[in-house]
């Protein structure tokens, strides 16, 4: 049987649904097309924001028996000195490239869209989520419907490039969420960022993150991250991109079977190495065959039935 | 598990000026051109070539020139002080088949690693000539360690001041060594321009080279992306620190430019 791997999100066909996930190698345009070139079918960036910024201190990842939990605080070079870095990743990666965004207020936000649409992007992530800079931004704005909706509405009031609103577990309702954000004109949701953990060194008696508390990744944080796609699918009718824990063939299918079109890869690669996408996907098309499957189209919420 | 072990300072020793050597109680292997992760708790952690490893003590070294707060604060710990520890990480390396006739090409505190790698070459049979290079007299590193590996003939000094040993670069006296003598192999670890120049010399001389490049890196496992250098995108802490001298003359910002914590380029 003719397998086809090939997904699309929106109007935009990926070659296999395996992304590069945000803040996971993607610090420069170089590294970027290195990932591509181990067989991504798409790029998602690190997230950039209005100005430079540092990040955290070392260690800003630590591992535990199911997974990882990272601190980096969005280093970034600011979007203005970034553009060059997304251009090249865009001229010479192959695959579309999804630059990722953040902002401290709704306004900075809309600036770093507007700024990152000159680029003439195929979509944009817009991180709402990221659980490591409460010390600047307070609460993350994808812990309030009212909060998120608003950068949404900003943001797409500032640029024509479809936009990818990402979204944080750790909600009473993700449903609520996703249902505010695509009211305010999301084009699409990926789910799911990480979650709020902590590692403690018990020899010196202190966190190992030197931000104390980051986000949990890998394997642990699957079985959630399902579950958050699942009830999005239920919820709303755009374009769903699973993320957490993917490491294999299989994850990836739960994923689509929940109601994703495509997986974002972070943590895997320090699972399975920086092919990680190739293997996801080769083990993908072992599954589809076995199942009777020919399309990724045929799997999308296969498991709401 | 990468996550860091709290391990005592077992000693320290001095070894130029404002650079020592912080020994811990550690049977880890690391290969020489590895690296590892040392965390001060509550200050930073920082990438580190191992310098010395006694496996039949239980031991290893990791030398520390005091030029940052962090290297500073790592300066004055003392023995008994809780220092954590991961690793080891990277590619180190690579003793050839057939090469014999070998040259070390060390840079200020970037000698660590290759002193460890004449010591594995001397147990191997190897021939090995030493060139080691500092700003000043006063900041030359493990040069009697390497005149005892060694013999005083195979090790060539150079200073920038002419302090002692040769006035000059580590390159003008590795150029004048390929006139004297048969060189299979050089091996290069020191200052970024020095590397880029090491390579290209041995690129236009078809000398096999392997350089040790260093780059900000923060998770020291290959998943933060922070080391990938332009334009080929590899990562300094996975298919490096040590790679070939073919690889090096791909990275354009070798010797030219490197990236800040933040991840804006700098120039060097």
């Amino acid at each position: 049987m003719q397998i086809d791997l090939s997904t699309k999100i929106l109007n935009i066909r990926l070659s296999n649904p395996t992304i590069l996930a945000s803040g996971v190698m993607g610090v420069s345009g170089a590294a970027c097309v290195y990932a591509a070139k181990k067989g991504a079918g798409a790029i998602v960036p690190k997230s950039l924001g209005p100005k430079e910024r540092e990040g955290h201190a070392n260690p800003v990842l630590v591992e535990f028996d199911k997974g990882f939990l990272n601190a980096v605080g969005l280093p970034n070079s600011g979007v203005d000195n970034s553009l060059g870095e997304i251009e090249f990743a865009m001229k010479n990666a192959g695959v579309p490239v999804f630059p990722s965004l953040f902002g401290g207020t709704k306004e900075e936000f809309g600036y770093v869209a507007e700024r990152l649409s000159t680029l003439n992007p195929q979509m944009l992530e817009i991180n709402l989520s990221c659980p490591n800079t409460a010390s600047d931004f307070g609460e993350a704005f994808a812990l309030n419907e009212k909060a998120a909706a608003e950068v949404i509405r900003i943001v797409k009031s500032k640029t024509k490039v479809p936009i990818i609103a990402k979204l944080a577990p750790n909600v009473p309702d993700i449903k609520k969420v996703a249902r505010a954000v695509v009211e305010a004109g999301a084009d699409a949701i990926s789910a799911i960022n990480t979650m709020p953990g902590m590692v403690i060194n018990v020899d010196v008696a202190r966190p190992v993150l030197h931000n104390r508390q980051g986000g949990v990744s890998g394997p642990a944080l699957k079985p959630v991250a399902v579950n958050c796609v699942y009830e999005i699918h239920k919820a709303v009718k755009v374009p769903i991109i699973g993320i957490g824990g993917v490491t294999t063939g299989e994850d990836a299918v739960e994923f689509i079977m929940a109601g994703a079109c495509a997986v974002e890869i972070g943590t895997g690669i320090y699972y399975r190495g920086i092919d990680v996408f190739r293997k996801v996907t080769a083990e993908m098309e072992e599954i589809m065959q076995r199942n009777g499957y020919s399309s990724i189209k045929e799997m999308v919420g296969a498991a709401h039935k | 598990m990468e996550r860091p072990k709290i391990i005592r300072i077992s000693g320290i020793k001095d070894e130029a000026e404002g650079i020592k050597t912080i020994f811990l109680r550690h049977s880890m292997v690391a290969k020489p051109g590895q690296f590892v992760m040392l965390w001060i708790p509550g200050i930073d952690e920082k990438p580190f070539a191992v310098s010395y490893s006694d496996q039949k003590k239980g031991e290893i070294g990791l030398t520390v020139a005091a030029v940052g707060p962090f290297s500073n604060r790592l300066s004055s710990m003392k023995e008994g002080d809780k220092v954590g520890i991961r690793g080891p990480y990277g590619r180190g390396y690579n003793l050839g088949k057939n090469s014999k006739q070998l040259v070390m090409a060390g840079g200020g505190y970037g000698s660590a690693s290759l002193t460890m790698l004449a010591e594995e070459a001397v147990s191997k049979g190897c021939n090995v000539k030493f060139i080691l290079g500092a700003r000043s007299k006063a900041r030359l590193v493990y040069a009697d360690r390497i005149k005892k590996l060694l013999g005083s003939g195979n090790l060539i000094i150079t200073t920038d001041d002419g302090s002692a040993g040769i006035k000059g670069f580590v390159t003008d006296a590795l150029k004048n060594l390929f006139k004297a003598q048969k060189v299979d192999r050089v091996y290069a670890c020191g200052p970024d321009r020095m590397l880029k120049a090491v390579s290209d010399i041995c690129n236009e001389n078809k000398i096999d080279c392997e350089v040790s490049i260093e780059r900000y890196m923060k998770c020291g496992f290959g998943l933060c992306g922070h080391c990938c250098v332009d334009p080929i995108g590899i990562r300094a802490c996975a298919e490096g620190p040590v790679i070939s001298s073919a690889q090096a003359a791909k990275i354009s910002e070798l010797g030219s430019y490197h990236r800040v914590k933040s991840s804006r380029k700098e120039k060097l």
